[in-house]
């Protein structure tokens, strides 16, 4: 398995390093945070970043895809986390077009995947509820037959960037068992509320209040619910991986940066050997995280059958790193570390939000062992 | 076919038709590969094999041709490698000889040196120890005080080295000595080839705290040593030192690899026979969670140490990063053990005897022995001032 990239993935990281840098400094992320913009990103950076074949690069060419690996990717999303950039990476191109692409039938595809590439759709997945943590099987949503669809009724939380969204995929248990259905968030009985998260990006509630759909609207065969969706999780899962290691490393280079600048008693800090030594810990940790990552993208194209396990090696690495380097950034700049006004806070907050998303990093070893036998 | 894939189907062949049965499956064994030397007594087939690859230029597979090598290149090596890997097998030749004087010799040795020590090495007829470490130098290496005093063409060395592994299996030992007082430490520092059948070497073991004694301390009493012995610079020994050091560094990180692959199976088949839970979940939550930390821990260093493998077939040579993978692997090599031993509770607390399961015993032991891994090749603490200073730029601190 090939771990280092090729002349045209490093030319991709570059292009998306200067793009995220030009287009996301740290006040755009404060202004979007402080407006309470109801949508939590900028739809004309989202179209940016589909005139540089960012959305379009893992989709098939025959849906307007550009057929690349998981890998490009990951790389994007690395440096979207670099800078926090809040654009719906996640939602649309891990959850919402994943779950359509591995689950949907010929015709959902068609209305929805060419849409996606070109930034035209956002496209998010409704499938966590309030008990059962990161659990895809906790379901209680249910879904009635009723003459030529159904009828969908429960809450689901967390459901990123619902508020822009085209169109929510919804888990609901019904008589097939577990069943993704399209659900058109304007339609009757489809109630949106954006929730105000620690990161501030565009997550909301999503109640079903008899909501209904037609027969048209199952993602794939009724039942199918949970195996599309638990391919899709680990795929997201390597995918904000990517996005967590490019938040941690961003974090990190920043907090060495201040190291070098930051004088008491005459001195850099940073010629303190008890920060020293600290700050090498984070770049070892850094180190795993990086070779989990790369790791687990490949795997997507190259292992299929090993995907979980190394979908869950990438999240509950990426979970620890991040967290650590963010908990050390903030420690080592001192008090202005904790001021608003200084931006390390916002590597944090996104450090527990990426961590709390498609299970943490205990949950990913639990599944770990459970895949390994033991 | 291309030149590569044709080359691996003739080093299948090759492995196919000469490694012994009896030796597949124990590259990471306790002493598995042909070390080599003049005191060598190696099992039949361990001869055998490594006297196969000899005849094939095998030994050596990268080193260039006129040295004895088999001039291979970086793919081709990285090829060889890989098929024994896949069959477990252990590397014809292991060893200091090969893989740190040898290669330090191929950048900095005189023509006649490499032509003395490369073939001895090729051909397994020289094993060879390390004389770096010392009673009073640990850490601070550049402070080390045995002295070499030049007399005509030879020079005298005085001093005590320690720490040297297997030096009394070993035939030569190369040796860090002090030719001048009067500068800075670190330029008055000279790397010397010393022959230990030489009057006035003498070597002994040093029992560690697991009871194995693969370290021993040497004497050096008035040894006379050829000036031609010198390699690099009289007084720029330091410069040659520390390049070792980064052959020695990423051989360690291999070194730890073969273990920590290993070791997800062991310790969870160890946990159903601690907690007489021969099938399902383990009943055990907390015992889950650091089973699965050390493996998932493991599998992301392996990551790692293949990244590593992959820069450095494309030219790149290794720097800092042996610091972090010598981090990584001796740290994961300790939790491993720790672990195993936590795991076998009252039956882990054995020394010796009947009484205890032989499996037990030895984890036991492994445990004592990987305190050693943090020390040994540089200390942790030394490795996170590397990656400090040479990766992040700290500077200013001790």
């Amino acid at each position: 398995m090939k771990l280092t990239y090729d002349e045209e993935q490093d030319l991709l990281a570059a292009t998306a390093r200067d793009f995220f840098t030009a287009s996301t400094p740290i006040e755009r992320i404060r202004k979007l945070r402080d407006a309470k913009d109801p949508v939590g990103f900028s739809r004309d950076v989202w179209k940016k970043m589909a005139d540089l074949g960012f959305t379009a690069s893992v989709l098939p060419e025959e849906y307007g895809g550009m057929g690349l690996g998981f890998t490009e990717l990951c790389i994007v999303l690395e440096e979207a986390g670099r800078k926090l950039a809040p654009e719906p990476l996640v939602s649309t191109l891990l959850l919402g077009a994943q779950a359509l692409l591995l689950g949907g039938t010929a015709e959902q595809k068609r209305q929805y995947l060419p849409k996606i590439a070109s930034g035209d759709a956002i496209v998010t997945v409704a499938w966590q509820e309030r008990a059962g943590r990161f659990d895809p099987m906790a379901v209680t949503t249910t879904a009635e037959r009723t003459p030529g669809g159904a009828r969908l009724t429960g809450e689901k939380i967390d459901v990123l960037d619902a508020g822009a969204a085209d169109a929510l995929v919804v888990s609901a248990r019904g008589a097939e068992g577990i069943t993704l259905f399209v659900v058109d968030p304007r339609a009757k009985g489809v109630h949106v509320q954006r929730q105000s998260r620690i990161d501030s990006r565009g997550s909301a509630v999503v109640r079903l209040d008899g909501a209904l759909v037609r027969e048209d609207a199952v993602v794939g065969r009724a039942g199918q619910g949970l195996e599309v969706l638990s391919a899709v999780l680990d795929r997201a899962c390597v995918g904000l991986s990517a996005e967590m290691l490019g938040g941690a490393t961003q974090a990190f280079e920043d907090t060495v940066s201040y190291l070098k600048t930051r004088k008491q008693f005459d001195v850099p800090i940073g010629s303190f050997q008890a920060l020293q030594h600290r700050a090498a810990r984070l770049f070892i940790e850094l180190t795993l995280a990086r070779a989990a990552v790369l790791g687990a993208a490949r795997t997507v194209d190259e292992e299929p059958a090993n995907l979980p396990r190394m979908a869950s090696l990438a999240k509950a690495r990426a979970s620890d790193a991040f967290l650590h380097v963010a908990n050390e950034a903030v420690q080592m700049h001192g008090g202005i570390g904790v001021t608003d006004e200084f931006h390390i806070g916002f590597y944090l907050k996104r450090a527990r939000v990426a961590e709390l998303t498609f299970g943490d990093a205990a949950w990913h070893r639990r599944r770990w062992a459970t895949l390994g036998g033991y | 076919m291309s030149d590569l894939e044709a080359f691996r189907a003739s080093i299948r062949d090759f492995i196919e038709k000469n490694a012994p049965k009896s030796l597949v499956g124990t590259r990471y064994g306790k002493f598995s590969g042909y070390w080599g030397g003049r005191k060598a007594s190696p099992e039949p087939d361990v001869l055998a094999w490594f006297q196969a690859a000899l005849a094939r230029g095998l030994t050596a597979p990268t080193w260039p041709k006129e040295y004895g090598g088999g001039g291979l290149s970086r793919e081709e090596g990285q090829i060889f490698d890989e098929e024994l890997e896949i069959r477990r097998l252990p590397p014809p030749l292991v060893g200091v000889g090969l893989t740190m004087i040898g290669p330090t010799l191929l950048d900095y040795g005189t023509e006649e040196q490499k032509k003395e020590h490369l073939p001895a090495i090729v051909r397994g007829e020289i094993r060879w120890a390390q004389g770096y470490s010392e009673p009073g130098a640990g850490s601070d290496l550049a402070g080390l005080s045995t002295r070499a005093v030049r007399d005509g063409d030879h020079f005298v060395i005085d001093g005590q080295k320690t720490w040297t592994t297997y030096a009394d299996r070993s035939d030569w030992i190369f040796v860090l000595v002090r030719t001048n007082t009067a500068v800075k430490k670190q330029l008055g520092i000279t790397f010397l080839l010393v022959d230990m059948a030489t009057p006035g070497v003498s070597t002994r073991p040093i029992d560690l705290i697991s009871g194995w004694s693969p370290f021993c301390e040497t004497f050096f009493d008035g040894v006379r040593v050829p000036a031609r012995n010198v390699v690099g610079p009289v007084d720029g020994g330091w410069t040659v030192a520390k390049a070792l050091l980064g052959y020695e560094r990423s051989m360690v990180g291999e070194a730890m690899s073969g273990e920590v692959a290993g070791a997800e199976a062991k310790l969870a088949a160890r946990a159903r026979r601690a907690l007489g839970a021969p099938a399902g979940p383990l009943p055990d939550e907390g015992m889950r969670q650091e089973i699965a930390q050390v493996a998932m821990d493991s599998s992301a260093f392996l990551l790692a140490l293949e990244k590593l493998r992959q820069t450095m077939s494309a030219g790149h040579k290794p720097g800092a990063e042996s610091s972090t993978l010598k981090i990584i692997g001796s740290d994961l090599k300790q939790r491993r053990w720790d672990l195993g031993v936590r795991i076998a509770g009252p039956e882990g607390l054995g020394w010796e005897g009947p009484e205890y399961d032989p499996e037990d015993l030895a984890a036991t032991r492994e445990w004592l022995r990987s305190r050693a891994n943090t020390i040994e090749g540089g200390t942790s603490e030394i490795q996170l001032n590397i990656i400090a200073k040479q990766v992040l730029g700290l500077g200013g601190g001790k």
